[in-house]
């Protein structure tokens, strides 16, 4: 029964706990204990909530029972990447800076869970700050791949994506400021959104790089997608930059998947050298399969894609060494005071050292290089021009095409620290996802298989243009119905079971 | 152009207020060459005649009605600080010996 229950999709479960077949509690309990079972070597949580859940369940089933109105997703968990300000449960952001943390207040896509009736299970592992595409910058450990634990599960969200991957959580929120929810969806099998850029608020957002961060769903499957997005979708006043405008349902364009006539623009620039054969081998595979089913297939150029990790590695560390400013010891967090106590602007220094890791050192002090006078022009300056660039090429290709299609990453998931001591390598995982936070534009992971030569999962990416997130839904879905109908089932039940060296464990410590 | 010194990272780091070791700004002097060198690609074609974008989806004139929202409590304010009076965050000294 329990493990029936996880393996549900978020859509089916919240049917089953509307038909009352089954309560939140009994839901709740389920994926409790998949992560007692199995999070000890997943480790796709830094906080778990456990009888808290429980209760917050128990009250939705009361209210059930009383006969409220209540939203396709009530009853269900969710697990919440640690990003994200959470009232009463700690938050991190994977940072030492922030251990022990609790925020007074939530973040607006967690107080929208929370009024859909979700369940919050914890917090999801993730680089300190967001930094990174492994999880391997976490200053609490990295998060395992479900498909092979010696690998990595992508990054900054790979405790999201692992947490889904896992059967821990049906459902995670994500956020994605170069690649953080599609790039761990790619190497995990699941199904990450990054939608338009203003579309889901950011208030409560541990900020990373204001102009590229975008909060989103991270699932098993494209409709539980499209109903997490259709519930943290909307203006909200306390996001100045929250686009005031009213959203079609992202679940209706997914139950309506239909792409005859759609026309799928494919990046040149993203589908040759660089990328891994079995990458390629199952994007066109996944375009094969779509042009069968209607849509038309063409070349696009984006010529100025290839410069993007280069702005993106501009104009992040900019951002964020202005955002992590905040983290001064004073309001929240860790203080540290050195030897025979000091000013504050010791105490500030000495904190900070001790508080972030390599990674988040290094793009602050490349931030604050960046931003220095006599170089802002070459620099920040000539970054910013470069994403102008980026927007033409999207809306020079959007003439012609519907939306666009690459494969989500070059390859499927390393192993951990293949690439840690080489930090330029571990940027360019980033090539395909970074254009689209650089142009906000709204983008999907979908998987389409596993690569034949390590099999590992890999991903399809679409691309939208701003405001256009339907469209996403729209061929997303499809695509996930043609491949699903091909293999006979989810790719997620071909993964390997993970309570089973578990078992064995608990079986050597009895005998 | 991307000739970065130790003594510019120390630099860099203390206008940051990160009390790097000496051992760190070894390794970052390094890494920051490096990875100034494959960013600089940015420069072959910021010509000019390219308008700079700092904003992907522009908004101006983002205003609210001028009336008290929900806000935290000083209480709630203050439950993070490291240090705090009840109502003040408490801070060590703002000015050195010599200042």
């Amino acid at each position: 029964m329990s493990d029936e229950l996880i393996r549900l999709s978020a859509a089916e479960l919240g049917e089953k706990l509307a038909a009352g077949d089954v309560s939140s509690v009994e839901a709740t309990r389920a994926h409790l204990d998949r992560i007692a079972a199995v999070d000890g070597a997943v480790h796709a949580f830094l906080h778990v909530e456990g009888e808290r859940a429980l209760e917050t369940a128990a009250d939705l089933d009361r209210r059930r029972a009383a006969g409220e109105a209540l939203g396709p997703l009530a009853g269900v968990p969710i697990a919440i990447k640690d990003v994200l300000v959470t009232k009463g449960m700690p938050s991190t952001s994977g940072s030492r800076i922030l251990e022990g943390w609790i925020p007074p207040y939530d973040a607006t896509p967690v107080t929208k869970v929370r009024e859909a009736g979700l369940i919050p299970l914890g917090k999801t592992n993730m680089d300190e700050f967001a930094m990174g595409s492994s999880t391997e910058h976490s200053a609490y450990g990295p998060t395992h791949n479900p498909w092979d634990l010696d690998r990595i599960p992508g990054g900054s969200g790979g405790g999201s994506a692992a947490s889904v991957a896992a059967f821990e959580a049906p459902l995670a929120l994500g956020s994605d400021t170069g690649g953080s929810i599609r790039q761990p969806a790619h190497v995990t099998g699941t199904v990450g959104v990054k939608p338009t850029y203003g579309a889901v608020s950011r208030y409560g957002s541990i900020a990373l790089a204001s102009s590229l961060d975008q909060i989103g769903p991270v699932t098993r499957t494209v409709l539980d997608a499209a109903l997490l997005h259709d519930v943290i979708a909307g203006h909200d006043p306390l996001d100045s930059t929250s686009l005031p405008m009213a959203w079609p349902s992202m679940a209706d364009a997914v139950r309506r998947a239909d792409v005859s006539g759609l026309r799928i623009g494919v990046i040149k620039e993203l589908d040759g050298a660089g990328f891994q054969p079995g990458v390629r081998q199952r994007f066109h595979e996944a375009l094969e399969l779509l042009e069968r089913g209607g849509a038309e297939i063409v070349e696009v150029s984006a010529p100025h894609f290839e410069y993007s990790i280069a702005a993106y590695y501009l104009i992040l560390p900019a951002e964020a060494s202005s955002n992590l400013a905040k983290f001064d010891s004073v309001r929240f967090g860790l203080r540290v005071t050195p030897d025979g106590a000091g000013t504050v602007e010791q105490v500030m220094s000495a904190t900070r050292e001790a508080g972030f890791g390599p990674e988040v050192k290094r793009r602050i002090i490349l931030g604050t290089y960046a931003l220095s006078a006599g170089y802002y022009d070459a620099y920040y300056g000539s970054a910013q021009k470069v994403r102008t660039l980026v927007q033409r090429d999207f809306d020079a290709a959007f003439a012609k095409v519907d939306v666009l299609a690459s494969p989500t990453a070059p390859t499927t998931a390393f192993k951990f620290g293949e690439k840690l001591a080489d930090p330029v390598s571990m940027y360019l995982n980033d090539i395909a996802t970074i254009p689209a936070n650089l142009a906000g534009v709204p983008g999907i992971s979908v998987p389409t298989g596993l690569a034949p030569e390590d099999g590992l999962p890999v991903g399809i990416q679409f691309l939208a243009p701003a405001r256009e997130d339907a469209r996403l839904y729209n061929v997303g879905g499809a695509l996930e119905q043609l491949l699903v109908a091909e293999w006979g089932g989810p790719l997620l039940g071909r993964a390997p079971d993970l309570t089973a060296h578990e078992l064995s464990a608990t079986e050597e410590g009895a005998l | 152009m991307s000739e970065i010194s130790a003594e510019q990272v120390a630099h860099l780091a203390n206008l940051a207020r990160i009390a790097l070791t000496d051992e760190e700004i070894g390794h970052l002097t390094t890494e920051l060459a490096q990875i100034m060198h494959a960013v600089e690609k940015v420069s072959e074609v910021a010509t000019p005649d390219v308008p700079p974008t700092s904003h992907p989806i522009p908004m101006q004139n983002v205003y609210r009605d001028d009336v008290v929202g929900n806000t935290l409590t000083a209480e709630e304010a203050l439950s993070g600080a490291p240090e705090s009076d009840g109502s003040r965050f408490v801070v060590t000294a703002i000015l050195g010996e010599e200042q």
